[in-house]
């Protein structure tokens, strides 16, 4: 424990802005992919194990677009793109039919295709680590915030995440299809009833929720090394958040995602070797004195 | 009546095959020593996290294999290798070393695991007597402590405790030069990262008696996002860091520290920055990373190096690694003890091994020696070099002193109460 340290740090400006936007980034990244997680069990009621998947072929679409065009955009893009047609042939194909089975079932067949999606990414980009590198217009000094350093690329990372977050928000708030998702989400009985095709409503969150994940990995890809498997690391802590933030809620999930960047930043100035136990105390405590998460709905 | 044979195996016949199994178990050396090829048995990773390594230490050994055996073989003998993945699991190792012997009827062992496996292959070894050589482990323990020695085990392998003398001297000479006293460190949280860091801080402090180690960190093996760790070093504000991280985990710590400039505000000391794995896959790689020469074929600066690294790559397509060298010297060094006891008898081999010095690409004079008081490789290169962001990579590396580390070896095996 270095207590000081973490005072020390609580009482400088510069040190302050640094850890922050450092743990905004981190939180940020999490969100991306903890939201699509939550925002499937929302609405289709399954826990994704496989949503950690869609992060790694985020980033492995980006590198490999990155590597044809050059250009950071598009690579942005074929990340997101990409993910969310693979999202949506994966629920279409396997998911759909496993909907009515009990939740073992479930989870061994999203077990099933974290292993195959691994080795699928094994065949195709080969068992060894891989780097986007830094696009050019990105290899420029960190800018000083009151003393902080905050390098430019997390800036847009932190921005292109919170908008993310706000389209995703008003979007399922304010407009028909954003009614459409929250309707299934509580009664999907009566959606369909309505002469809503379900069918497509479920594929589309799940290309959605594979979008943001897919996303968040693409902007991920220029400083996280790639590797078969890299997936699996953001998912463990991605359901932290989740279950801090209330299953199913996309308020939540920010919060939750911000809240680990944080105790990530600041925990490993004030207890270097607790780090990691820390967000499990405060999943911990989150649960015991709110079972259903910051953001959870009681189950009716 | 007549009797008609039952259908299966007939009791008679299950009984002999019994007993021949009883006779090749209970003597297989006899069964072996008709043979006319002989049978090298390895166990290496060849899939997960570090399959590549495990890889390149199989190319090497079948790139040098082909020599010998267009050259005649063992005392007239082809090689025949039979490898086999372990997974990287040392109960798999065991297992897998235990078939090569008794089932395949291999009459050596190249032992291709990383230091956790090794251990579980070295007590195979011991178990059934058969010469062993560890190409790829580089726990010290593991020819230092007396309680590991057997005679048919060998080490082919630079060792920890070699590199982190070089390293700790290395770093002081500059900590001096440059008066670098306050330094960080940034390891990732195992055995290898925490042992690793702790000698070499112990030789750097010894070189360098003023230098003060003012932060460190301990991310896990693994993780895919050090930016925590990086703001927290940066607001430590040392002169100097030193990290042990390796593979995909350094490359991600270098994309994400090269943002924050991290690498123009503090000399940077990455032990096992100088390995083509790496060098090849960081796109913007820092200039001036000191680091420690894992495999290059720029150093040692000789024609016989550099014809070696580029035979490995236009054979397979990409540079060799730190554990393809070893390999690569573990067939040579046991070419030279079979034409020396003039057999592939394991004991009589294994003999010759003993003090072998032979001529090699990858010693620090143009020879390597397989040393006989703890049956351990010395007088390869290694030296410390710093980085540029292509290639030759590192194009200055500093030898380190072969008398330097002998001394302290001995004087650390004292400490560790091995001698």
């Amino acid at each position: 424990m270095d207590i000081d340290a973490l005072a020390g740090c609580l009482a400088s400006p510069a040190c302050l802005v640094t850890q922050t936007t450092s743990g905004l980034i981190i939180g940020m990244l999490l969100f991306l992919v903890a939201v699509g997680l939550t925002l499937i069990f929302g609405v289709l009621k399954v826990v994704n194990f496989s949503h950690g998947a869609f992060y790694m072929f985020g980033a492995y679409f980006a590198m490999t677009a990155y590597q044809l065009t050059d250009s950071f955009a598009l690579a942005m893009l074929c990340g997101a793109a990409g993910t969310a047609l693979l999202g949506l042939i994966f629920e279409r194909v396997f998911m759909s039919r496993v909907y009515g089975a009990d939740v073992l079932m479930q989870l061994l067949v999203c077990y099933a295709f974290v292993l195959i999606f691994d080795d699928v990414v094994r065949m195709i980009w080969g068992p060894e680590f891989k780097s986007m590198g830094m696009p050019s217009a990105f290899q420029v000094p960190p800018l000083f915030i009151a003393g902080g350093v905050v390098p430019p690329y997390y800036l847009l990372l932190i921005g292109v995440a919170l908008a993310a977050a706000l389209v995703l928000g008003l979007g399922l708030a304010r407009t028909r299809i954003g009614k459409v998702i929250r309707a299934a989400a509580h009664n999907p009985g009566m959606v369909s009833a309505l002469g809503i095709n379900t069918g497509l409503l479920y594929g589309g969150v799940f290309a959605l929720g594979g979008m943001l994940a897919g996303l968040g990995g693409a902007l991920a890809a220029p400083v996280r090394s790639l590797t078969p498997g890299m997936g699996f690391s953001v998912l463990i802590e991605s359901f932290i958040v989740t279950v801090i933030g209330g299953m199913g809620s996309i308020l939540g999930a920010l919060i939750g995602a911000l809240l680990i960047g944080l105790i990530r930043s600041f925990g490993s100035l004030g207890f270097p070797l607790f780090t990691e136990g820390l967000m499990y105390l405060f999943m911990v405590i989150v649960l015991v004195s709110r079972p259903t998460g910051l953001f959870g709905k009681e189950v009716a | 009546m007549k009797r008609t044979r039952q259908p299966g195996v007939s009791r008679r016949a299950t009984l002999a095959l019994m007993g021949a199994g009883a006779v090749t178990i209970a003597a297989p050396w006899v069964a072996r020593a008709q043979a006319k090829t002989i049978k090298i048995g390895m166990p290496t990773i060849l899939s997960g996290r570090v399959a590549q390594l495990g890889t390149s230490s199989r190319n090497a050994v079948l790139l040098e294999v082909e020599k010998v055996n267009a050259a005649g073989g063992l005392a007239g003998r082809q090689i025949e290798m039979v490898i086999r993945d372990s997974k990287g699991q040392p109960q798999e190792a065991a297992r897998v070393a235990r078939e090569l012997v008794n089932t395949d009827g291999c009459e050596m062992l190249f032992d291709g695991e990383a230091s956790s496996g090794s251990f579980a292959v070295h007590e195979v070894a011991r178990d059934l007597g058969v010469l062993c050589i560890h190409t790829c482990s580089e726990a010290s323990s593991l020819t230092a402590d007396p309680k590991q020695h057997i005679p048919n085990a060998f080490r082919c392998v630079r060792q920890g405790i070699h590199d982190s003398i070089v390293g700790g001297s290395y770093a002081a000479a500059i900590a001096k030069a440059k008066g670098l006293k306050k330094w960080a460190t940034c390891s990732p949280d195992y055995a290898y990262g925490r042992d690793t860091t702790g000698e070499f801080a112990l030789y750097l402090k010894r070189f360098a008696p003023d230098v003060e180690i003012i932060s460190e960190s301990w991310p896990k093996l693994f993780q895919p996002d050090y930016t925590e760790v990086v703001t927290k070093i940066l607001q430590a504000k040392p002169q100097a860091l030193y990290t042990c991280l390796w593979g995909g985990d350094l490359t991600s710590y270098i994309d994400q520290a090269n943002i924050y400039a991290l690498f123009t505000q503090m000399e940077v000391f990455a032990v096992n920055m100088a390995d083509y794995t790496a060098l090849t896959v960081v796109k913007n790689l820092p200039k001036g990373i000191h680091s420690g020469n894992r495999y290059i074929k720029t150093f040692p600066k000789t024609p016989e190096n550099a014809a070696w690294g580029d035979a490995y790559r236009a054979k397979y397509n990409e540079y060799p690694t730190n554990w393809s060298w070893q390999n690569a010297t573990a067939v040579m060094l046991l070419t030279e003890a079979v034409k020396k006891a003039n057999s592939t008898d394991g004991k009589k081999v294994a003999e010759a091994l003993r003090g072998l010095t032979i001529k090699c690409p990858f010693g620090a004079d143009g020879t390597v020696t397989m040393r006989a008081e703890d049956n351990t490789l010395v007088g390869y290169a290694i030296g410390w070099g710093t980085t540029i962001p292509q290639e030759p990579y590192v194009p200055e590396v500093k030898a380190g002193d072969w008398k330097t580390i002998f001394e302290l070896e001995a004087e650390w095996k004292k400490s560790k109460g091995y001698t």
